[in-house]
């Protein structure tokens, strides 16, 4: 495992309160735009394309594939 | 419309074959006379292999299609004796504009280095193109190019293929040892020998307009995602030659073609696009769809398949025509080597392995590129909108953008015709590299480095080592040049580009792919790299 998923923030309750700043007064459509540039963003700075792949599999984990729609 | 291009008429002429009251047999027939058909037979005739060239019509292609060749394919075309040609009659570009709603977000430079003999693309219409090549096929004395004459038929066996033919006269049957079937997408052979080609259907439609104007724009690709003027969709502009643009509208799947292609629904499309009221005429309109795939081989017994009879792909990135001129050059000195009884056959099939994984490395890039311009759920087109938000100050995100990643040689790094590295070296031209151009000195005067090398195997040795012009491995020529000899590197970019120094040594296969490199030359590896590139037993 590339991808470190030990507590790593120095002030988790600052960044959480940054994160929830950050999407205030926002339409959802533009929290969902705000949210894509923040992934692009911070997976540029990762670089590390593993640990991305096992991000991205985490992420996933929890919403599988709805049955009703291809893979 | 096309008023900047009249057709040139290609008689039909009765064959002495049509007389002949049996089937005349010919080593090579390739059917389609079509950038990848007219490539494949030049460069037949160039390793003395007599080509009958068939082609059910009796014109170049129609209207607006191939487009953009990109340097690779102009440098295959200058082995042809047709890249100059085509350089002089298109025009060269290398910039690109990358423009999303009202901005223009960034510019892009795709041969940002000098010393090249080509630029990274040549823009001309496809009838120009081939015009160029059948007047160079006319030349060669060895391409037998028979027009109207039409393949109904072919029954290939074990020891030789029967193509049966339709002409204005009715039919008549030839045999071959090899056909080369570069009938185009829908390879009328391809489905006459039971096979096809599969793959994705993208659901989009796109409007094509050729129109001719007096612009001032530079010569430069743009590409629009979501302009003002074309609200959800993409645009793309090309200038090509005789002042005459290309302008792809992406239209989505919804829009009925028919309507589309009215004037009365273009015009304005490209008077909004323009923004002005300059005055320009439609030279071309026409809606197309695109698939992305391909055979799952491309060699089946002595029938050979190339370009896009072969594979498709999307056109954002220039990677049909330019892809299928590469697969010519991939499977004629494979060809003309077998057709002398110096290879097995099985080098062919070396064609179909070399060339599935560039199809492979095509689709997989103009797929992607498919998908960023056209985006298939909500959350994708709002990671495309981020994306292109961020690229304009940020160059990270501009990496991400992809409006067609443009056609560049597949390296065929796990080729087993390369002997890999025995010594270590740096740098770009690894064995299955296409090889790097340069300038040189020949006899004192300037040269290309391209031009020196290919057709034949080249060995190519930095140094003066008096080795002999032509080396012989197993029935197989090697021409040689010694670097500081038979020519010079005067402005150390060969040097710098093939990580040389003195006694460094390397082979080129006839399509100038790198074969092997060593840091000295030895006659015996040299000759053992030759026999395996030619899947000749060691």
């Amino acid at each position: 495992m590339r991808l470190n998923t030990e507590p790593n923030l120095a002030s988790p309750d600052d960044f959480y309160e940054a994160l929830i700043d950050l999407h205030r007064g926002l339409s959802d459509a533009q929290s969902a735009t705000v949210n894509a540039k923040l992934v692009l963003l911070l997976a540029n700075h990762v670089g590390d394309a593993q640990a991305l792949r096992e991000a991205m599999a985490l992420a996933r984990e929890a919403a599988p594939a709805d049955p009703g729609r291809p893979a | 419309m096309q008023s900047t291009y009249r057709q040139p008429d290609y008689a039909y002429r009765r064959s002495p074959d049509q007389s002949a009251g049996r089937a005349v047999h010919h080593p090579v027939i390739v059917a389609g006379a079509g950038p990848v058909g007219l490539a494949t037979a030049l460069d037949l005739a160039q390793h003395g292999v007599d080509v009958v060239l068939l082609d059910e019509d009796h014109t170049v292609s129609v209207g607006s299609r191939a487009v953009c060749y990109a340097k690779r394919a102009l440098e295959i075309l200058d082995r042809l004796g047709c890249g100059e040609a085509v350089t002089a009659r298109g025009v060269s570009w290398q910039r690109g504009k990358v423009f999303f709603r009202d901005r223009l977000i960034y510019t892009f430079d795709l041969l940002p280095e000098e010393g090249h003999r080509r630029p990274a693309f040549v823009n001309l219409q496809q009838y120009h193109l081939e015009e160029i090549m059948v007047a160079a096929a006319a030349k060669s004395g060895r391409i037998d190019a028979r027009w109207r004459n039409k393949v109904a038929g072919v029954e290939a066996d074990a020891d030789v293929v029967r193509v049966t033919v339709e002409t204005p006269d009715g039919p008549y049957v030839m045999t071959c040892d090899w056909l080369v079937a570069c009938d185009g997408a829908r390879s009328p052979i391809r489905g006459q020998v039971g096979l096809e080609s599969t793959g994705q259907v993208f659901r989009d439609r796109f409007l094509i307009a050729d129109v001719v104007m007096k612009a001032d724009f530079p010569t430069e690709r743009w590409f629009w995602f979501d302009p003002p003027f074309h609200r959800n969709q993409s645009t793309l502009l090309h200038r090509q030659a005789d002042n005459v643009w290309r302008i792809d509208f992406q239209l989505g799947w919804d829009a009925d073609p028919e309507e589309e292609k009215k004037p009365e629904r273009v015009i304005p499309r490209i008077r909004a696009m323009l923004g002005d009221d300059r005055p320009f005429e439609l030279e071309w309109v026409s809606v197309y769809t695109f698939q992305c795939r391909r055979m799952e081989r491309f060699r089946h017994g002595r029938v050979l398949f190339a370009g896009d009879a072969a594979h498709q792909v999307s056109p954002f990135g220039a990677r049909g025509a330019n892809s299928g001129i590469q697969d010519a050059e991939n499977l004629v000195w494979k060809l003309a080597l077998v057709l002398s009884g110096k290879a097995p056959e099985a080098l062919l099939d070396t064609y179909s392995d070399e060339r599935v994984y560039a199809a492979d490395e095509n689709i997989l890039n103009s797929t992607r590129a498919t998908d960023f311009i056209t985006p298939k759920s909500a959350m994708s087109r709002v990671f495309r909108d981020a994306t292109l938000e961020l690229a304009e100050k940020h160059p990270f995100a501009r990496k991400l953008v992809n409006s067609g990643r443009l056609s560049v040689p597949a390296t065929l790094a796990r080729s087993p015709l390369n002997t890999p590295d025995s010594d270590p070296f740096r740098g770009a031209m690894v064995p299955g590299a296409p090889a790097a151009d340069a300038p040189v000195t020949v006899d004192g005067a300037p040269a290309w480095f391209l031009d020196r090398v290919g057709g034949d195997f080249t060995l190519v040795h930095f140094g003066a080592a008096g080795l002999p012009s032509v080396l012989r491995c197993g029935g197989i020529d090697v021409r040689v040049l010694q670097v500081g000899h038979d020519l010079h590197d005067t402005a150390g970019l060969l040097e710098q580009r093939y990580d040389a120094r003195e006694g460094t040594t390397y082979l080129f296969r006839p399509d100038q792919h790198v074969c092997a490199r060593w840091r000295r030359h030895d006659e015996r590896l040299v000759r053992e790299a030759v026999l395996r590139a030619a899947c000749n037993p060691p």
